[in-house]
């Protein structure tokens, strides 16, 4: 096997290249043995976070699983762009079966593994948020109370983009989709609608449940690495922009959601059996406006005018996350 | 060994005796005599590795069991009515994947208005769903098909559907043979899946297919399925000689021999039929009656073989296409197609009416004389009818219609049977 140099240039972060850390404290996705789970060549948009969350959260699986595992994967643009027949980017077991049932189909993979006694062989679902808070809602809550075998991963871009971005339950409050769009007296989506399936997630009292963000992706990795160490049932729930849907710049993916997660909006953290037990703290707190400002879903909220109402109402949601994970605390919760 | 068990009891026993290895189930009457069987058994270590899951709805069920048919487990459910409505995406994508899941139907009404009670308006709205139809006389042939079922299916990778009367069968006591487990392991082969979610033998499953090649899955679809035409008579002959009794088949005929007029039926309702038959024989009247065993593939020439010489048909079935009438009957007409023959047909046992051999002659009479409407409602109470149209004419706000219709067989004091 050949090495080669990698070089990482991140400007802007705090984030230690993996040039600078010692063999074992790299990524995955720098060693020349990961899997490529996802390969390349698949027909993904520029910029985007889902392709590059799906491929370290499965190449981190499969280091994890010795790559005895098997990929499950909701209807949505994931599945699309990676397997129009005759070709698939996955080079892992993957099996695609509808919208809204993945949990269930992957419980089902792991009942048979389990009655065919192939106990080394491990069970990843994936899907967007539509698959997941919404229409695989049911599914995923009964895969939970069962405890069954499964990581669940969420690949969160905050709306429907593969059918054209239309409002999805995990749309946050203002944000123009194409099903609420910028008109009217309350432009964008309303505030105070939508829910956050990593504290239902909590609710059920299932083994492990974290965020992530491809903002993050050493601890994106560890956290997969983290739940692939564990048994029953495991959720983890990835923040991942969409350039498309969210009228951002492709080139600016990472920083788009560096901004959710330094603004408060998208707090990191880990629970265990109900209980947060940590979290990433927000080295250089920004104000949210810095992450509004990237993305023309809240243009509206700029031009004509500036609605300092709405920044506001924003601003607020991020505090709370703020407050409730303490995030800008520099110890304990 | 001979029991004298209900119908899903019966059902139960036979399915463990298929050494299935997952289960997944949600509970709907009248199903859950035999899913809390199954689900005893497992618990009780009666299953070998066997798993049973408790799922949150029909279409959780379903989709478990279409994980487990890949990961290359064999799998089990049983459902019916709103069900099995509830599960008809993953009903369409487990047929679409190819994968070999036996589903039992405890056949039940579907609302609205709701009822619990038996006809075949569930299974017949999944008929084209590309799964395989098997449906049972007696809790007999129940029991028995689950064993020809499991091995069609393995065989042709493709799902099947057990179709049982709710109630009628699936609550019935009846003395019933059930095999040994060494006889249904010389009938049932192990599973060997034509695809399977494998580690060491990476591939995908479920892949997007367009416009350029659709067609074409779906031909062979469709050309799959068919070979079951010639399976399942050939299974049957193998369960006879194993079992030596008769179950299961394309269709069945009962005294056809120089039959003028023929009634068609699936299902439980085939004994009174037969009872039917066997009086007007009685009165000189050339009836016969045929059984059709497998409704989906539809066994279309088979049956022109056996009908052609026939003067009419009766389709008795216990389903309506709402705007159209009939749906066994228009099948049965495509068979028949530049056949002179007349295909009447009869919508009887909607939502659990009983089916009487007095009704049944009536029909026959009617249907000799040239005198049924098409399609015919079986007893249907036309004074209650009448009296609602017309207060529906004189009051826009009618109000529900279930509601007021029951009211109005209760003043007129007409049993509901």
């Amino acid at each position: 096997m050949t090495t080669q140099r990698i070089k990482f240039y991140q400007t802007g972060t705090y984030t230690a290249g993996n040039r600078l850390l010692d063999d074992e404290a790299r990524t995955v996705q720098s060693r020349p043995d990961r899997t490529n789970s996802l390969n390349s060549g698949h027909r993904a948009c520029q910029g985007c976070g889902e392709a590059l969350g799906a491929r370290y959260a499965i190449d981190a699986a499969m280091r994890a699983a010795h790559k005895r595992l098997i990929a499950i994967n909701a209807t949505g643009c994931l599945e699309v762009f990676s397997s129009p027949y005759p070709e698939s980017a996955w080079q892992i077991p993957w099996m695609h079966s509808l919208f809204g049932n993945a949990p269930a189909v992957a419980s089902g993979v792991a009942a048979a593994l389990r009655a065919k006694g192939h106990d080394d062989v491990k069970v990843v679902a994936q899907g967007g948020d539509g698959a997941t808070v919404d229409i695989g809602f049911g599914c995923l809550s009964g895969m939970f109370e069962r405890n069954d075998e499964v990581l669940y991963i969420c690949y969160d871009n905050e709306a429907y983009m593969n059918t054209g971005i239309q409002r999805s339950g995990a749309t946050p409050p203002f944000a123009r989709t194409n099903t609420t769009q910028a008109v009217g007296e309350a432009p964008g989506n309303l505030l105070g609608t939508g829910k956050n399936v990593p504290r239902i997630a909590m609710a059920h009292g299932i083994p492990y449940v974290a965020t992530a963000s491809v903002a993050d992706l050493h601890d994106l990795e560890a956290k997969v690495a983290t739940a692939m160490g564990m048994k029953g049932a495991r959720y983890i729930h990835i923040h991942v922009p969409c350039p498309l849907g969210w009228g951002s710049d492709p080139a600016h993916t990472m920083k788009v959601a560096r901004m959710a997660v330094e603004s408060g909006l998208f707090p990191l953290f880990e629970a265990r059996a109900g209980r947060v037990v940590d979290r990433t703290k927000i080295r250089r707190k920004v104000s949210v406006e810095r992450y509004l400002e990237l993305q023309t879903r809240f243009k509206h909220l700029f031009e004509p005018c500036r609605n300092d109402e709405a920044i506001a109402a924003i601003q607020a949601i991020a505090d709370e996350h703020v407050a409730t994970y303490g995030l800008l605390e520099s110890e304990g919760l | 060994m001979r029991a004298q068990i209900e119908g899903s009891q019966a059902v139960a026993e036979a399915v463990v005796l298929c050494r299935p290895e997952v289960i997944a189930a949600y509970p709907i009457s009248p199903q859950t005599h035999i899913v809390e069987r199954l689900s005893r058994m497992v618990k009780g270590g009666e299953v070998g590795r066997c798993q049973y899951l408790n799922v949150e709805s029909e279409f959780g069920a379903l989709s478990v069991l279409i994980g487990a048919s890949a990961a290359g487990a064999r799998t089990y459910t049983a459902t019916t009515s709103q069900g099995l409505l509830f599960m008809a995406e993953a009903v369409y994508n487990a047929a679409g994947l190819g994968l070999p899941i036996v589903m039992t139907i405890a056949n039940r009404a579907v609302g609205a208005p709701i009822n619990i009670w038996n006809d075949h308006s569930d299974s017949m709205a999944l008929r084209d769903a590309g799964w395989i139809q098997l449906y049972a006389e007696t809790c007999q042939e129940a029991a028995d098909l689950h064993l020809q079922a499991f091995r069609l299916a393995e065989e042709l990778s493709c799902p099947v559907m057990v179709c049982m009367d709710g109630y009628i069968l699936t609550h019935a006591y009846e003395p019933i043979d059930l095999p040994d487990q060494s006889e249904v392991d010389s009938f049932l082969p192990p599973f060997s899946p034509v695809q399977v979610l494998d580690p060491s033998d990476p591939i995908s499953i479920g892949a997007m297919v367009g416009p350029e090649a659709f067609t074409e899955v779906k031909y062979l679809a469709h050309r799959q399925h068919l070979r079951a035409l010639t399976l399942v008579p050939d299974i049957a002959d193998s369960f006879e000689q194993q079992f030596h009794r008769e179950s299961g088949g394309l269709y069945r005929a009962y005294r056809m021999t120089d039959a003028d007029t023929v009634i068609i039926a699936l299902g439980s309702v085939i004994g009174t039929i037969k009872d039917t038959v066997d009086e007007l024989r009685d009165e000189g009247i050339a009836i016969g009656c045929l059984k059709v065993g497998c409704y989906r593939p539809f066994p279309a020439m088979q049956l022109r073989a056996v009908l052609e010489s026939v003067t009419r048909v009766i389709v008795v079935e216990k389903d309506l296409a709402v705007g159209i009438g009939g749906i066994v009957s228009a099948d049965v007409r495509m068979a028949l197609n530049g056949l002179p023959i007349p295909v009447h047909t009869v919508i009887a046992g909607l939502g659990g009416r009983s089916i009487s051999a007095e009704s049944l002659k009536h029909m026959v009479r009617d249907a000799r004389a040239e005198r049924l409407s098409e399609p015919y409602f079986l007893d249907l109470n036309m004074r209650v009818v009448d009296e609602e149209l017309a207060r529906r004419q004189e009051e826009r706000q009618a109000g529900p219609l279930a509601e007021q219709l029951i009211r109005a067989v209760k003043a007129i004091g007409t049993k509901v049977v």
